[in-house]
């Protein structure tokens, strides 16, 4: 085989190549111009504000309630990492974490999901995004993504945010774990990195539920209460004792099992079954908003 | 006419029939209107749209849309030239936007078959909808951004547009519309008729082979009505196939060179704006101090219709000339103080077509 057989060939394989870029550009595109939506809304950005908020005021008040340091006023009743927080400010994190994530994680993640494809509607540029046509499937696809990244973003500002007032406010240094052994204060930042992103794909998975229900409503709001309801009726379901065959199966059930990282060694079942659950809840989840969006008659 | 079947809007079958007669005049552009009489063409002659489509930029068969019980279309067949400026009438409620809406792929449709630019919708939306603008039921933006904002989204939602070209070319379609020097103002600080303009300009961000346009006009003051008109004639003389929705009729006269006509979702007339206009029966009308002897007369020469109002009497004209009648009418010793063939105006055509007072009952 000479080279000039195998030049058409290679002419053709560097033209699928330059489609595949250019779509992939495009995809970029659009990805952009919803990062810049969701992320330059002002009302999107006081959420975020009061996600940072909460574990300044959290630290704010241990500082100062616990009459300075050393006192240890951590009762049983508390969060586990209660008692610790000042004693290492980087457990103001997990704290922060623990906190945010039964009520004020789930609102931010529902204002955004809920507002994905509703708001749009609402607002009536969906019809002209669909018509361009931007795709009903690329659009669905770029609205999770921009959630997940949303969720993402909103847990790691929360320990960021966390760790610097922690670092203020408390003393920081070598990390003692749940289990009792202690590591470097590097060692303790990557696991609370792994712990803001577990609590994200927590999070997306409920951004997946919010994406399918924002694609069977005109109202952003509405779709935003449905999501906060399935998320609160999950977290009160998940404390009936009665309910514990089903305790596994909702969705808000394995959102606290990143403490599972605070172990040596690491409980690595609990936070299997925690992604598996957030890994089917989106799958299913993504699918049913797909089904719906992509034969729904946009009439709004 | 005024008493066809078009009269009763329960019965889609029958409005079907009679919008397919009266389209069958446009027999050379659109060659089904002339088939036998069937309910759904798109079953029957399932090759019709790919016959049709060369000279067309829309064209539909049968086309009908249900919601639940209500039938919002009822089977239409659009016949859209290429390089035309098709009017689309009707009242409101008439069917219109469904039409559109079908037609864009947004809403999909109960039955019938439909081409956009010789393409099949909504399967090769795709490849076809980037040769297409847009102005659908009003227009809608993201009341936070700049007007440029809101098309550079619109732009990076398109999979066909260069990315390198979209400062220039969303600055073309803002000058185009007049909106350049309001380009960096939030759109929630925009008129109404800036916010329809810059929807305008959303459909000219590169060059379009057709332009649907639902009521560009809805709401705009006169001025704003006639930049608009402006604006369509400009697009129009480009190459640009328009097909504009109103129920205003004056912006149809204005503009148009083809109309259809909607009646409570069938297609109740598809032509030339001509041929809308010559389809109005002619009368005659006759000044004269004999009144009687004059009705005598024009019923003498079998003329319909013949009714006396003072000084004047009028008729059906049928197809007599009028010149024939006048000398008739001298002839038989009618002092004729004024003879006229007032035909009916494209605002009494539109009314017997679409059914008097459709928004005051509806």
């Amino acid at each position: 085989m000479s080279t000039a057989d195998l030049a058409p060939a290679r002419r053709r394989d560097g033209g699928v190549a330059a489609a595949q870029l250019a779509s992939v550009l495009h995809w970029l595109r659009l990805l952009r111009s919803e990062f810049s939506l969701v992320f330059g809304r002002n009302r999107n950005l006081a959420l975020l504000a009061v996600l940072a908020v909460v574990p300044v005021l959290l630290g704010l008040v241990l500082r100062f309630s616990s009459g300075g340091g050393g006192g240890g006023g951590g009762s049983g009743d508390g969060p586990a990492f209660l008692s610790q927080v000042t004693g290492n400010g980087v457990f103001l994190a997990f704290l922060a974490l623990v906190v945010e994530s039964t009520l004020i994680l789930p609102l931010v993640v529902a204002v955004v999901a809920g507002d994905s494809i509703a708001g749009e509607a609402n607002r009536g540029t969906l019809r002209y995004l669909l018509a361009v046509p931007a795709g009903r499937t690329r659009l669905l696809a770029i609205k999770f993504t921009a959630t997940v990244a949303f969720c993402v973003c909103a847990c790691l500002l929360v320990a960021a945010v966390a760790v610097a007032a922690g670092a203020i406010l408390f003393p920081v240094g070598p990390v003692t774990l749940l289990s009792g052994t202690a590591v470097s204060l590097g060692a303790g930042l990557l696991r609370l990195l792994f712990v803001a992103l577990y609590l994200a794909a927590a999070m997306a998975a409920l951004g997946a539920i919010g994406l399918a229900i924002s694609t069977f409503t005109e109202h952003p709001v509405g779709a935003i209460a449905a999501i906060l309801v399935v998320a609160l009726a999950s977290e009160v379901a998940d404390t009936v004792s009665q309910l514990d065959a089903v305790h596994p199966y909702l969705p808000t059930h394995w959102w606290l099992s990143f403490d599972a990282l605070l172990r040596v060694p690491v409980a690595w079942s609990d936070l299997a079954h925690g992604l598996l659950s957030f890994g089917v809840y989106a799958v299913i989840f993504c699918s049913i908003a797909w089904a719906r969006l992509t034969t729904a008659d946009v009439t709004s | 006419m005024t008493d066809g079947p078009a009269a009763r809007p329960g019965t889609g079958q029958d409005e079907i029939s009679f919008g397919r007669a009266v389209g069958s005049q446009l027999g050379r552009l659109h060659p089904a209107t002339a088939g036998p009489a069937t309910v759904h063409a798109a079953a029957v002659h399932p090759a019709t749209a790919q016959v049709d489509a060369s000279g067309l930029a829309i064209a539909t068969a049968g086309l009908a849309k249900r919601f639940r019980s209500q039938m919002a279309v009822a089977g239409i067949d659009l016949a859209v030239p290429r390089g035309s400026i098709y009017g689309f009438l009707g009242p409101n409620g008439s069917g219109k936007t469904t039409t559109i809406r079908m037609l864009l792929g947004l809403i999909q449709p109960t039955s019938g078959s439909q081409l956009l630019l010789g393409v099949g919708m909504p399967a090769g939306a795709n490849a076809v909808l980037p040769r297409v603008g847009s102005l659908v039921e009003g227009p809608a933006f993201y009341p936070q951004l700049s007007g440029r904002a809101n098309l550079a989204r619109l732009d990076a939602a398109d999979r066909t547009a260069s990315p390198r070209t979209a400062a220039a070319r969303i600055d073309a379609a803002l000058e185009r519309v007049g909106l350049l020097a309001a380009a960096g103002k939030h759109y929630r600080a925009y008129s109404l008729g800036m916010k329809q303009r810059l929807a305008i300009a959303a459909g000219l961000l590169r060059p379009r082979e057709l332009m649907i346009l639902d009521e560009p006009t809805n709401g705009l003051d006169p001025q704003g009505t006639r930049e608009v008109r402006a604006l369509i004639r400009a697009i129009a003389a480009d190459g640009t196939t328009v097909f504009v929705s109103s129920h205003l009729l004056a912006e149809v006269d204005q503009v148009c060179s083809h109309a259809g006509v909607m009646r409570a979702g069938a297609l109740v007339f598809q032509g030339t704006l001509d041929e809308m206009r010559g389809r109005g029966a002619a009368r005659i009308l006759v000044r004269t101090s004999e009144p009687a002897l004059a009705s005598q007369v024009l019923a003498g020469l079998g003329l319909t219709d013949v009714t006396a109002a003072g000084r004047e009497v009028t008729a059906q004209l049928g197809t007599e000339a009028p010149e024939t009648v006048c000398a008739r009418l001298v002839h038989a010793g009618v002092p004729v103080a004024g003879l006229e063939t007032p035909r009916p105006s494209l605002e009494d055509l539109f009314v017997e077509l679409t059914g008097e007072g459709f928004d005051v009952n509806g």
